[in-house]
């Protein structure tokens, strides 16, 4: 650790707040986000305000991290309230803006809480150092006497107390400690950390605050919608525009050439209100220039990889052993071709923008994802400087990674730039489901071959996908089959795609845990002892350098640290101890079910999280299906921060799996997407929802990593695993509606 | 045009097109915005508000049918946030984004006015039209259940 120094190399700075009381920053490396401490080179840590101590005691901390439902506003000032020793019935959230003196800001990846966990408890032990320096300074007594409860220094020999605001005058004067040095409280004395902590937006929320982007008000703003050439990568070369500027109410139109390459151009209309100008849009007579996304479509998808099946590249993505060779001694050989289709996110606020372009400056007042990458992306449009972009990031109804993409922001700025007259672009929900950037769609041509003993020798998995996404060579059961042949093959495609929850997962669970439910069938095992006798296998080694991969116990690393991870994150041992678990808890094997129902088991790991999870399914004879009861067993390391938003978490990963399981398709056709609204793209609805949801977690001794997203994959193989069990029948492509499965 | 509307117990005057929906006459001319757009068809209930005492979808209800009657909004569902649904809400930690909240509040206080004890089979007619993206139907259903225990205790009481 770094000496502390009275400058600006200390990492935590103090200073008087207006009207009294005491404002702690800390010195945040702006590219990393974490502490700068023995960092070399590249931009100078910043003081960033993480927390602000008001004379009677009232704390506010800042969220830094954009709120999407994930519950970040609530999780990240809950480390900071903890090691500051505040109750948090005295603590106030604010959202903090876009700024570099907060050190990272995104949401996505389920990364918030691996990058921040220390950190931020770092941020609250140093002020509670901080405090505790001035109250020894104050009675002139050693620090070592001093302890902390509830706001409070505490001094037991001579029974002093005082409360934080108290001591703000005289901790102006105090030098600050270096956080990075200050021991962290021992888990066993957490008040905050694994307490169930409710959203600290839920008043708000049920009173119907003001506090999502489509909220966002600006004097004079004009209200505008984009009528865009419905093909991908199209644009609009000519259009009615004095017939609609002439409309009532309606005071500009205008043509946007794309923007951003993610976002097909149009006709902009500007209103007085809102449904003045998309009510406009039906009067439209525009000229597209549809460019060569019209060539594609899902057919033409499907047609050209079952043309390219057999053909496999030249050169596998990997390749362990002798795949072909072990086919043909293998005791039985099974054949499967998988698909999942593109989905939309269809998050339930449509996207919006509202921004202000003015002497210069731009401000913009908008949910995202990335904030960080806007003002740079708006430069590029607008020719403003990036520095002179201001983002107010607001809360976010839904997003799902749809707002990874700041290209509706940009084009927003673009408008509001041209226009000259503040704007507040709403999309409609058709706008948003069918220009959205997909999930990927994918075919997976599996082969795979067990031993006469039951055992996994033979692995083939030829995958195909339209432009935008491939298959990881490190994914499972890489490493766990002796002999093992991935191909990747791409198919040309203008569809935008883009991450969604549990990206490169979310659909690759679904055709890599239902195949391997086909082997344990071939082999004759029971899928869930079948897949512990994989994960029981000699692994191939060496592994291949994971370059994402976080190295464990590094960034997120905490008392204790986390033990060395010798295969790019993959653990079977964790994989093994949750698949354990999930048997306990749902009885697997022991629970005698009627005809028709079935449980189903699936395992998965992504974003450093270990899922196993059991499905309980009803399948009446007109494919009426009815998901009883999940259990999902995880390991995300030693600590649940929030338990009660951690259930929340799983709820809503499950009921995402089944809703894209049972009913999600973006189809594509002439280069546009089909669907348009929620009549043709129907989420799980209350009474289609499980009735029993339930999560346990395996306390490992690894560092705490993410929930929002692990949770979601591997739902839909333990569903479907169950169908398959239940009827005989397996289904190999999603949607199940398009094999005539509905909700029961 | 001129309507006149009753919206949350207050008198309000607007000029606007007849068609024009109810919920964008809330949210961009009364400045109403806890009423949320969601499809703009009627298939996500993020728009749900009370229109004489029932739940109706406002993107569907052109503002010229809301002229003199009594229109309730989530800002007007409670005083202060009292309503045995929002307290529920807040205490099972309801929300995830919160962005269909108003519309699940608004119709589950629909329900449990003519429907004091719902059946589990009512809630599940009743909240069939609210679209939750985030996935938070158990803990609504457990919400709609304590609220109702609640509002028969207060009724007991009183």
């Amino acid at each position: 650790m770094s000496p502390v120094n009275l400058d600006r190399r200390s990492f935590l700075r103090i200073s008087a707040l207006a009207g009294g009381g005491l404002m702690i920053a800390a010195y945040v490396d702006p590219v990393t986000g974490l502490f700068a401490q023995g960092r070399q080179g590249g931009p100078p840590p910043v003081p960033n305000s993480f927390i602000k101590i008001a004379p009677d005691g009232r704390v506010t901390i800042i969220g830094k991290n954009p709120e999407i439902g994930q519950g970040i506003k609530t999780t990240l000032p809950m480390l900071i309230a903890e090691e500051l020793d505040v109750p948090w019935d005295t603590v106030t959230v604010e959202q903090g803006d876009l700024d570099a003196k907060y050190g990272q800001q995104s949401a996505g990846g389920s990364t918030a809480v691996p990058n921040n966990y220390t950190a931020m408890r770092q941020i609250g032990a140093g002020a509670r150092q901080l405090l505790i320096s001035t109250a020894a300074a104050q009675w002139n007594v050693p620090e070592s006497e001093l302890t902390t409860d509830a706001g409070k220094v505490l001094h037991a020999a001579s029974k002093r107390s005082v409360g934080y605001g108290a001591l703000a005058a005289k901790a102006l004067t105090m030098p600050p400690p270096d956080p990075a040095s200050v021991k962290l409280k021992d888990p066993k004395d957490f008040k905050i950390i694994g307490k169930n902590t409710r959203n600290v937006d839920n008043a708000a929320i049920v009173t119907g605050k003001p506090i999502f982007g489509i909220d966002a008000k600006l004097p004079g703003m004009l209200y505008g919608v984009i009528h865009r050439c419905p093909a991908y990568g199209g644009k609009a070369t000519s259009a009615n525009l004095d017939e609609l500027k002439a409309l009532p109410g309606v005071k500009q139109a205008f043509l946007l050439d794309p923007v951003v390459p993610s976002l097909s151009g149009g006709v902009v209309i500007l209103a007085d209100n809102w449904w003045t100008a998309q009510s406009a849009r039906a009067r439209v007579k525009a000229v597209w220039d549809s460019g060569a996304a019209v060539a594609n479509s899902s057919e033409g998808f499907a047609a050209k990889a079952a043309e390219l099946a057999p053909k496999f590249p030249a050169n596998a993505t990997r390749k362990d052993g002798d795949a072909e060779a072990a086919f043909g001694t293998a005791a039985k050989v099974v054949e499967a071709a998988y698909f999942y289709p593109f989905l939309s996110h269809a998050g339930l606020e449509p996207l919006n923008a509202t921004v202000s372009v003015k002497d210069g400056k731009c401000e913009i007042w908008a949910g995202t994802q990335q904030p960080s990458g806007i003002p740079r992306n708006v430069a590029q449009a607008t020719g403003l400087q990036a520095a002179d972009v201001t983002v107010h990031m607001m809360r976010m109804g839904g997003s799902f990674g749809r707002r990874l993409n700041n290209d509706f922001i940009t084009e927003a700025a673009k408008i509001a730039q041209t226009a000259g007259v503040p704007v507040h672009i709403q999309w409609t929900r058709e706008d948003d489901m069918t220009h959205d950037n997909y999930r990927g769609a994918g075919f997976h041509f599996l082969k795979g071959g067990v031993d006469a003993s039951g055992k996994v020798v033979a692995w083939r998995n030829h995958y195909i996908a339209p432009t935008g996404t491939n298959l990881n060579q490190a994914e499972f059961p890489a490493r766990f089959i002796q002999n093992y042949l991935l191909y990747n093959s791409v198919i040309d495609s203008k569809v935008p795609t883009g991450p969604m929850r549990a990206p490169g997962s979310n659909g690759v669970a679904f055709a890599i845990q239902s195949f391997i439910d086909e082997l344990a069938l071939a082999a004759g095992k029971d899928p869930l002892q079948f897949r512990i006798d994989m994960l029981s296998q000699p692994l191939v080694l060496p592994p291949p350098p994971d370059p994402n991969a976080p190295a464990a116990g590094g960034r997120a690393g905490g008392p204790g640290g986390g033990a060395p991870n010798p295969f790019g994150g993959w653990d079977p041992a964790r994989m093994k101890a949750t698949l354990e678990l999930v048997r306990e808890k749902s009885g697997w094997g022991k629970t005698k079910l009627p005809a028709g129902t079935a449980m189903g088991v699936a395992f998965h790991m992504s974003h450093q999280g270990f899922f196993s999870e059991v499905a309980e399914v009803s399948v009446d004879a007109q494919k009426r299906v009815k998901v009883n009861h999940v259990w999902v067993a995880g390991d995300i390391g030693r600590q649940i921060i929030n338990p009660i938003n951690a259930q929340a978490q799983i709820q809503g990963s499950v009921i995402e799996g089944l809703s894209s399981l049972m009913s999600w398709e973006i189809t594509i056709k002439d280069g546009a997407a089909v669907q348009q609204n929620f009549d043709e793209y129907q989420p799980v609805r209350l009474r289609q929802a499980p009735k029993a949801i339930e999560g346990f977690f395996v306390a490992s001794d690894y560092n705490p990593t993410g929930l929002g997203e692990p949770v979601l994959p591997p739902i839909l193989p333990a569903v479907a695993n169950a169908i398959a069990t239940a009827t005989g029948v397996r289904v190999r492509t999603l949607p199940l509606s398009k094999a005539g499965y509905k909700w029961a | 045009m001129k309507i006149d509307l009753n919206v949350n117990g207050k008198a309000a005057s607007v000029d606007v097109p007849a068609d024009m929906p109810l919920l964008w006459v809330l949210r961009d001319v009364l400045n109403l915005s806890g009423t949320k757009f969601g499809c703009g068809e009627g298939q996500c209930g993020a728009c749900t508000v009370h229109l004489r005492g029932r739940a109706v979808k406002s993107c569907q209800v052109p503002v010229s049918n809301a002229a003199g009657a009594p229109v309730v909004t989530i800002e007007g569902l409670s005083p202060n946030g009292t309503h045995p649904l929002q307290q529920a809400w807040v205490e099972l930690d309801v929300p995830q984004c919160g962005y269909c909240q108003a519309g699940q509040l608004m119709t589950a206080a629909a329900l449990l006015s003519t429907t004091p004890n719902p059946s589990d089979a009512e809630i599940d007619a009743a909240m069939n039209g609210n679209i939750c993206r985030c996935g938070t139907y158990l803990r609504i259903r457990e919400g709609i259940r304590r609220a109702a225990a609640n509002n028969a205790g207060a009724n007991k009481i009183r």
